[in-house]
């Protein structure tokens, strides 16, 4: 067993888990943060994205160990004293999302588009979803939320 | 995945040292490819060696005409560094086209080069550019790294610390990604160096090769009408359902195409 | 009332919990004292289990139990049943072989279902199935639909690997007009087969309480009660009050959650028999070979026209794969719930299709998104297409000429369906004109100086959504109703609670149904919450698929509002000393014709609650349950154009425009409609593009068993799409409603291959990958040259 410690969402955990603990299994399972999900075995799909010291990874490739000391945020950090954070807001208002089930991930990962680049084309939005798979809602609505958070951001 | 034991060295030379004492260990880098594999069990070490904790590993330098890149340096690193963008736009290129952004967040050049997936972008910038791997014993020579399909010349305990680029006149590469999985079906990397052109092909064969007849052409007029009729034998590409090695062989033609064009900038 | 209404694109009430990641899967559900189960799956496509030996498995850290298929043989399981006889053409029933949870004797597909382990992890679980130790008798794989009839025997019930061979239509007259007609033109056809992927992967958790005997079963279900009778009177031999069935938050389904499967049975028989609560998730390898796929048509279809171009007659054969056994509703989908639809939008005065099912030793195919409709449509709207380039008539006057006229409504089809109502033009007009149809020939000639080959498509579809009525499908093999239920229940405190038997898993039925109570009740919106997927918190359903969830489920609701209004006018009379007759019910009140004296919605819900004054022999409380069996499918349809931009040098093809005008009916909440069809759009968009399930010819091995190789649609995949609406409304449910759930992937695949054979020129069969457009393309340049 290994003892690992992290801050999540501004909290500090500190667990033993077996060395073949995925950091997305240390989250859901031994965390009980269930909002990030598992969609596949092959680091494609992206359901399971979180940020690790402020840049979005997929939590299904990366040991907890390997994540030892880091600074996590994940979905169920994203809303602040209660307020969602715009991205999430704009998924609603522009119906970025149907079933739910890829939405944590693919809110994590705009999120941290818009960190990167406050102003990003339509194709830039596209080509930066490449790690996301979302069989609901044919991405449409997604880029359009996307497209306006960040001009909420922007002010 | 099935149990190992886990360790997370402070120097290079713990590593190594880890690396010689165990049954049958394994670096993790970024763990981009070894987690996946380990995941559908179809890797088993015995224990890891997690080069995380070496930030000695992580960073890019210029040295003289070349860039240095350590081992440990993330492809998203790579793409939006400055001096690389500056230096070598085709490689920020490259590393900005691998993989989606979450993979590149955490991929390291040291892991794709040590890998030596047929399918890997990197193989190509490294053969085309005429680079050197940087390892804790040597220097090797890119033409000499690349042995075959995910195998290279580093020897069982020998770790990648870094990579040296030449400077290039002018270099460019161009994809073309299998739809699924988004690796390289085919992808070329031409450079004009000082030591002549390169063609490098990555994606097309069990290992990373340079197209001969291509770098002639280029050497004596750079355009993509150099390239455009020269046909690459199909006999040795690979072949999957999502490309046949005729069109494998095709594409070698066509992104060579677009490399030397994008090279022209 | 307005912005909450009927009509209105209301934000979602579900979104809040899916965007803070508080949504409640399955997975992320936890039992107190549960263990977790990990399948072994036969490697092999078909094989005789000669040997199992579990004994090492059983020893192994953290193991509970092994089981296998003679376990479950001596506890009496039974077969999975399939939900639908198909009476063949020569009277025969179909060919039903036993679909064992877990294999009894032979396995007939890779990944088919041999031992189930229980233990403390998942891990262990999965550590001890390699401990397992099975002897196999390999045999002969066959995984091609053309080939399954004269293949290794997958069932020794079914000679020639044949299920059924059926046919529907006049056969004769279809002969005839074949021999007269001035054109007739033919094409073979590959629907190529899918394998559904909602981004949730199954899931199910077995729990027993020996105190009450009872189980509660936790399901990725699009419907709960279906699967609770499955589990109970066919699989299980339980009481139906015994079993609870719980579908939670369900992360898409696409017609992929709507089976019992061998996982969610197996979970929920070992519960008992471990003592513990038994867990199970597929990781996204066993739903690659366990899901079951879709689609896997070969086809031969012709079209007769006369010299004008009118459709005289429609020829089809179709060869369809069934896989290793029958899932709960395959033989309907190839047969009634696409032949059907051969008419299409068109007056065709004569139809037949011959279709076989056949067995192979592949996964189990079902309803897909469309199930039979996109399969119908994708050959009719190919060979107009095909029809109008042989013919030098333009694709769009070609449609216009044929379909049926508003005039002919209600029309009946060739093929046995009553279309109650639809107008075809408009919306072929209206996508002419999004598209800018007159600008096309510019748009070809800029592409062309660009070295590029642009074409545009068509697909004028139709689709029958909510399948109906209960007597009728009966009538035709079906083993179930095709009602649906809904209890409206209003607290004393005047919010309502709706207990609906359909099942969101991503339509937002939490939000367009209390948007349709709120209205019918005039009550504020924020007052309704939906309750579904909880066999113990709802009376009865019959869940979602075949985009039913409104027109079925919807209307269950309005007749449920009705009797509440009714029950209320009756409360509200005796508070306003007023004859019932008297009394009115209008934007939530209850108001004495002709005078201003009137009661609230809230007021006669409080008093039904708090009976103090009250009319005599009426029954206290405000609760009312209905069912709803519909009269008739209800008919969408539309037109799609795609416009595409191939590179002749790599085959790419990319999209440059898309627009789809459908008619739905009336419209509850456009915002989520519009959703819906973008999202089928994609689907229809990767089927024929990118989605392709491979087998290996000679091992039966699935090759695309991974997002490594098999293609999904990505975000820079696609265009954004561009959608209007034109109305007809239904006219046999109480809302006028029809059914969007589907459109998208039905009309997608022509439209698109339409549009790329009209830029290359040629036939090319789904999916259109980069290499086969460039083959096609290099065999032109050689015909040119030559």
């Amino acid at each position: 067993m290994l003892r690992v410690s992290m801050t999540i969402n501004g909290k500090q955990a500190t667990k033993e888990v077996e060395p073949r603990t995925l950091l997305v299994q240390f989250l859901r399972e031994h965390l009980g943060l269930t909002g990030t999900h598992v969609g596949c075995d092959t680091s494609q799909c992206g359901a399971c994205v979180v940020h690790v010291n402020g840049n979005s990874v997929k939590s299904c490739t990366l040991l907890a160990a390997q994540a030892d000391g880091a600074e996590i945020t994940t979905i169920e950090g994203l809303a602040q004293n209660g307020e969602m954070h715009p991205v999430q807001a704009a998924f609603r208002e522009h119906h970025g999302l149907q079933c739910g089930f890829c939405t944590p991930g693919m809110v994590m990962s705009a999120v941290d588009l818009l960190k990167k680049n406050a102003s990003p084309s339509e194709t830039e939005i596209r080509e930066w979803l490449e790690g996301n798979i979302c069989r609901c809602t044919g991405y449409h609505n997604i880029v359009k939320a996307i497209q306006a958070a960040a001009n909420e951001m922007r002010g | 995945m099935y149990a190992f034991e886990y360790h997370k060295p402070s120097s290079v030379q713990d590593a190594v040292a880890a690396l010689s004492d165990k049954e049958d260990p394994k670096i993790v880098a970024g763990g981009m490819t070894l987690l996946p594999t380990m995941k559908q069990r179809l890797a088993s070490p015995s224990d890891l060696i997690d080069l995380g904790g070496l930030p000695e590993l992580v960073g890019i330098r210029e040295e003289g005409n070349s860039l240095v890149i350590g081992a440990m340096t993330t492809h998203a690193e790579v793409a939006r560094n400055e001096t690389v963008q500056a230096r070598i736009p085709a490689l920020a290129k490259l590393a900005g086209g691998i993989g989606d952004p979450q993979v590149r967040h955490r991929g390291t050049i040291g892991g794709s080069v040590a890998n030596a997936d047929p399918a890997a972008d990197y193989p190509a910038a490294l053969l085309g550019l005429g680079a050197a791997v940087i390892t804790n014993q040597r220097e090797i020579a890119a033409d000499d790294f690349f042995v075959d399909l995910f195998e290279t010349a580093l020897e069982p305990s020998e770790l990648i610390t870094a990579v040296r680029f030449p400077i290039p006149q002018r270099a460019g590469y161009s994809k073309f990604p299998n739809p699924a999985s988004r690796y390289a079906i085919v992808g070329v990397f031409v450079a004009q160096t000082d030591g002549g052109v390169r063609v490098a092909v990555t994606g097309a064969k069990g290992s990373v090769f340079r197209v001969t007849e291509m770098e002639q052409a280029l050497a004596s007029n750079f355009s993509p009408e150099s390239v455009a009729n020269i046909r690459v034998p199909a006999d040795d590409m690979n072949s999957d359902i999502h490309a046949s090695s005729e069109y494998r062989a095709h594409l070698v033609t066509v992104m060579a195409k677009r490399a030397v064009a994008a090279a022209e900038g | 009332m307005a912005e909450t209404g009927i009509g209105a694109s209301v934000r979602r009430k579900e979104d809040p919990r899916f965007l803070t990641g508080r949504g409640r899967y399955v997975d992320d559900i936890n039992r107190p004292g549960q263990l977790h189960a990990y399948f072994l799956r036969s490697p092999v496509a078909h094989a005789r289990l000669t040997s199992i030996d579990t004994s090492a498995a059983e020893q192994a850290p953290g193991v509970v139990a092994v089981f296998t298929g003679q376990d479950m043989a001596a506890d009496n399981v039974g077969s999975l049943p399939c939900g639908w006889v198909v009476t063949d053409r020569h009277g025969e029933p179909h060919k039903a072989p036993p679909h064992y949870p877990l294999a009894r004797d032979k396995v007939r597909y890779v990944g088919d279902h041999i031992a189930m382990v229980v233990a403390e992890t998942r891990a262990q679980a999965r550590d001890a199935v390699d401990l397992i130790d099975v002897d196999y008798e390999e045999l002969p794989a066959i995984v091609d639909v053309r080939d399954a009839m004269t293949g290794s025997l997958v069932h020794d019930e079914a000679p020639s690997n044949l299920c059924f061979d059926w046919e529907l239509g006049d056969q004769a007259a279809v002969n005839e007009a074949m021999g007269q007609a001035a054109h007739v033109v033919e094409l073979d056809l590959v629907n190529n087969r899918l394998i559904p992927n909602a981004m949730e992967p199954r899931a199910a958790i077995g729990d027993y309480d020996p105190g009450t005997e009872a189980y509660t079963v936790y399901s990725t279900s699009q419907n709960p009660h279906l699967l609770r009778l499955i589990l109970c009177a066919f699989v299980l031999n339980l009481p139906e009050t015994k079993v609870r069935v719980i579908a939670p938050d369900v992360g898409g389904g696409f017609g992929s959650k709507i089976f019992a499967y061998a996982e969610e049975t197996c979970c929920t028989w070992a519960a008992k028999k471990v003592g513990r609560p038994v867990k199970w998730t597929a990781g996204r390898d066993e739903a690659f070979v366990s899901d079951a796929h879709g689609r896997d048509h070969f086809t031969n279809v012709k079209l007769a026209l006369d010299q004008e171009g009118k459709f005289l007659a429609l020829k089809v054969d179709t060869t369809a794969n069934l896989g290793a056994y029958l899932s709960s509703f395959s033989t309907c989908v190839p047969t009634y719930l696409y032949a059907t639809l051969l008419a299409g939008q068109y007056a065709t005065p004569a139809i037949y299709a011959n279709v076989k099912g056949v067995f192979t030793t592949t996964a189990p195919v079902d309803a897909y998104r469309g199930a039979g409709r996109p399969e119908a449509t994708y050959l009719i709207e190919r060979i107009v297409e095909v029809a109008a380039r042989k013919l030098g008539m333009d694709p769009a006057e070609l449609r216009r000429k044929n379909f049926i006229q508003p005039d002919q409504f209600p029309y009946q089809t060739p093929v046995a369906l009553t279309y109650d109502t639809g107008n075809y033009e408009p919306s072929l007009d209206l996508a002419l004109q999004m598209i800018d149809y007159q600008g096309f020939a510019a748009r070809r000639a800029e592409s062309e100086r660009r070295g590029k080959l642009r074409g545009i498509g068509f697909s004028a579809y139709i689709e029958a959504c909510g399948i109906a009525p209960s007597a009728v499908v009966g009538a035709l093999g079906a083993g179930v109703g095709l009602w649906e239920s809904a209890q409206v229940r209003f607290n004393a405190t005047g919010t309502v609670s709706v207990m609906t038997g359909a099942h969101s898993h991503g339509q937002g039925h939490e939000t367009t149904f209390a948007q349709l109570v709120s209205e019918k009740l005039g009550i504020p919106y924020e007052n309704v919450e939906v309750v579904h997927g909880d066999t113990g918190a709802i009376p009865m359903g019959m869940g979602t698929y075949g985009s039913r969830s409104l027109a079925v489920g919807g209307s269950a609701i309005v007749r449920a509002c009705d009797k509440i209004v009714e029950k209320g006018r009756k409360i509200a009379a005796h508070l306003l000393e007023a004859s019932v007759d008297d009394v009115e019910f209008k934007e939530g009140k209850f108001t004495v014709v002709g005078t201003d004296r009137s009661k609230t919605m809230a007021e006669v819900a409080f008093t039904a609650y708090v009976p103090h004054n009250y009319p005599e022999g009426v029954e206290p409380g405000l609760d009312e349950t209905a069912f709803y069996d519909p009269l008739n499918f209800t008919y969408p349809a539309g037109v799609h154009i795609a416009e595409v931009e191939v590179d002749p040098d790599t085959g790419i093809t990319t999209i440059m425009d898309w627009v789809a005008v459908d008619d739905f009916g009336r419209v509850l909440n456009p915002m989520i409609v519009e959703g819906q069809v973008h999202g089928g759009i994609a689907q229809g968009v990767g089927q024929a593009l990118l989605e392709n399930c491979v087998y290996d010819k000679e091992s039966g091995q699935l090759i695309t068993g991974s997002y490594m190789d098999y293609t999904m649609p990505r975000a820079d995949d696609l265009p954004p799409f561009r959608v209007g609406m034109t109305t007809t409304e239904c006219t046999h449910n109480p809302l006028g409603v029809k059914g969007c759930g589907e459109a998208g992937a039905i009309a997608a695949p022509p439209a698109l291959i339409n549009a790329i054979t009209d830029a290359i020129g040629t036939e090319i069969d789904m999916p259109a990958t980069p290499e086969k457009v460039w083959r096609v393309c290099q065999a032109q340049f050689v015909q040119a040259a030559e």
